[in-house]
């Protein structure tokens, strides 16, 4: 690890780099265009960038229309406010269409903290990838955030990208280059394997690192692109380490620990634990949040000790 | 109906302002009369209750009631090419009230997008032709079926078009029972602060939703005050009189740095005695009798 940083500062920034190239390149905001690192574009293109105020749906109708006419719209708002609430014109106009269109979510999970439960988006995922033909991507760190907007802005189609609020830990160096579609190995090992996305990478990280020194080897992937998923991956690490943990900032129902089991039961079946929320969180330090919500790397290593007891023989 | 589909040019006279001096490259050989399109709209009558019949389910009220306007917009106003659906420089047409599809699918087959034969393949396994419009329909622009959402795509369509510095305008088709959906007024707000005299609103104020007179499940009067309160240009019309909505549109062409909005009135089920301002007939389709006796109705309209 390197230090932390924004994820949704970089995705601002880079947006700005990404605008130059791209003349189609358009962004739609709702108020909360500072939050998102938005504005940084909306100064650079002032007539590219379009504030409708928190009025969600029409702004991701706006943008099928957009999109319908040619133009890559990027929706930036926070997590909670991009996709439950425009959920219906995500799936008419969006998704049913397979139209051009970019949600690019900040202030995901728990980890939004003080705001509360309300600010909290833990169903954000599950919703996305119940849109056929959406893509969802949950970065690990700024670093890959950066490469994930150029290939969600270059790439045709929908897709959903889930940023933070706090800065985050950088687990990437700057010669880290995104494959979209295919999960990372970001740590060797035979005993276990940790499939996790978003902060939950590097916390994962930190749990193998514990669990080494009890002799418990671990591999961890890091499943960005959580829709569609790597099965190659999935059953390569069912077959090679023989328990899988999952591990993400989401409720249980519906994100990656409900789609890695999925593949899994069906294809390659082994132990699987899942790490994730039970329920709605409440206000706190984002900190305090991981502790006291279990999503610690303790907690992805109980998983793991779980796990790997329940292999055969 | 003669459609040019050769890419012969004719150049804007009757529906251009200043800035529409683009050639119409598909368009009609002459434009069309009042008279004409009177025959049109019979024409996409017959069409809208012989689909909903062989497909034995649909909305021909709301279908109906939208004729004319319908029928002014692609024999009349809308430049677009029916040889090619996604030529960027057309004018759009957005089905904001996406089932009625039915008077969509009459407009664009007669126009030439697709085989007038398709039309009973309407709400039918491997069709083209969805039970609300879908995308995938040759010259279906946005897809629906979920009110409410398209005056916001228009409002996409239409800032597209500004930054791209096209002609190209926008007309977005609401129920005005839509008009109970929060987000009309959201995009409604939008398209005025945004300016947008590229795009246009035509409420079919028909006053039946779905279950009931519009008057007794939500009031929407004072409407059309509502749409000036949100900084529309806004028009009162009889949304069968042609002239009228031809005028109508042709003012709306005129009207700078607003958008404009005509309220429509209209007769639910226009044209078939037993649908008009019957409730019954928002989503349900004519059987064989009353199918025979629709149609006879619709040739003695006056034309």
């Amino acid at each position: 690890m390197t230090g932390t940083a924004s994820t949704r500062e970089v995705a601002g920034r880079t947006l700005v780099e990404l605008g130059r190239d791209h003349p189609d390149l358009v962004v739609l905001g709702g108020d909360l265009n500072k939050s998102t690192f938005t504005n940084l574009f909306g100064a650079a293109y002032p007539d590219r960038f379009f504030d409708f105020g928190p009025a969600e749906q029409n702004i991701v109708s706006v943008a099928a229309g957009m999109a319908a006419s040619g133009k890559v719209p990027v929706v930036s708002t926070f997590a909670v406010f991009s996709t439950a609430r425009p959920y219906d014109q995500l799936r008419v106009g969006v998704s049913q269409s397979n139209l051009n269109v970019k949600v690019v979510a900040t202030h995901a999970g728990i980890t939004t903290g003080e705001d509360g439960m309300s600010a909290h988006a833990i169903e954000d995922v599950a919703l996305m990838c119940a849109l056929p033909n959406m893509r969802v991507i949950v970065p690990a760190d700024a670093v890959e955030t950066a490469q994930v907007m150029r290939v969600v802005v270059e790439r045709q189609g929908p897709f959903y990208v889930r940023l933070s609020r706090p800065a985050t830990p950088v687990i990437h160096d700057n010669g880290f280059t995104f494959t979209f579609g295919k999960a990372e190995r970001v740590r060797e090992g035979d005993d276990a394997t940790v499939v996790a996305c978003g902060i939950m990478v590097n916390t994962a990280l930190e749990a193998a690192e514990a669990l080494a020194r009890e002799g418990v080897e671990c591999r961890v992937l890091n499943m960005a692109t959580v829709k569609p998923l790597d099965e190659d991956a999935l059953l390569s690490a069912a077959l090679d380490t023989g328990a899988v943990v999952t591990a993400e900032e989401h409720y249980v129902n519906g994100g990656l620990g409900s789609l890695v089991s999925q593949v899994l039961s069906t294809r390659a079946p082994v132990p699987v634990e899942s790490v994730a929320l039970r329920g709605y969180a409440e206000s706190g330090t984002a900190d305090e949040l991981l502790k006291k919500y279990h999503l610690s790397a303790g907690d992805v290593e109980d998983a793991v000790r779980k796990a790997v007891s329940r292999k055969d023989g | 109906m003669q459609v040019i589909d050769d890419g012969g040019a004719i150049s804007e006279t009757s529906t251009g302002g200043p800035a529409r001096t683009a050639t119409r490259e598909s368009a009609l050989r002459e434009p069309m009369s009042a008279h004409q399109l009177t025959e049109v709209a019979r024409r996409l009558r017959r069409h809208i209750v012989t689909m909903t019949a062989m497909a034995g389910s649909g909305h021909p009220g709301g279908s109906l009631s939208a004729v004319e306007i319908v029928a002014s917009l692609y024999f009349r106003v809308l430049r677009h090419r029916p040889s090619e659906p996604t030529w960027p420089a057309r004018d759009r047409f957005v089905l904001s009230k996406a089932h009625a599809c039915p008077v969509l699918y009459a407009a664009l087959a007669e126009s030439g997008y697709f085989p007038t034969t398709e039309l009973t393949t309407f709400r039918k396994i491997d069709s083209r032709l969805q039970g609300h419009a879908h995308i995938k329909t040759p010259g279906v622009e946005m897809s629906g079926g979920s009110l409410g959402q398209g005056l916001s795509f228009g409002i996409g369509t239409a800032l597209a078009a500004r930054l791209d510095g096209r002609p190209t305008r926008t007309y977005v088709l609401l129920g005005d029972g839509e008009c109970d959906e929060g987000q009309v007024w959201e995009a409604a707000m939008s398209a005025a602060h945004y300016r947008l005299d590229n795009l246009v609103a035509v409420v079919d104020r028909n006053g039946i939703q779905n279950d009931r007179f519009t008057s007794e499940v939500m009031e929407l009067e004072p409407l059309a005050a509502k749409w000036r309160a949100f900084g529309w240009h806004t028009l009162e019309i009889d949304g069968h009189d042609i002239s009228q909505v031809l005028a109508a549109l042709d003012e709306a062409t005129e009207t700078k740095l607003k958008p404009t909005a005509i309220i429509a009135k209209t007769v639910k089920g226009k044209g078939v005695s037993f649908m008009e301002n019957n409730p019954d007939f928002h989503g349900k389709a004519p059987n064989k009798e009353q199918l025979v006796q629709a149609l006879e109705e619709i040739d003695r309209l006056d034309g």
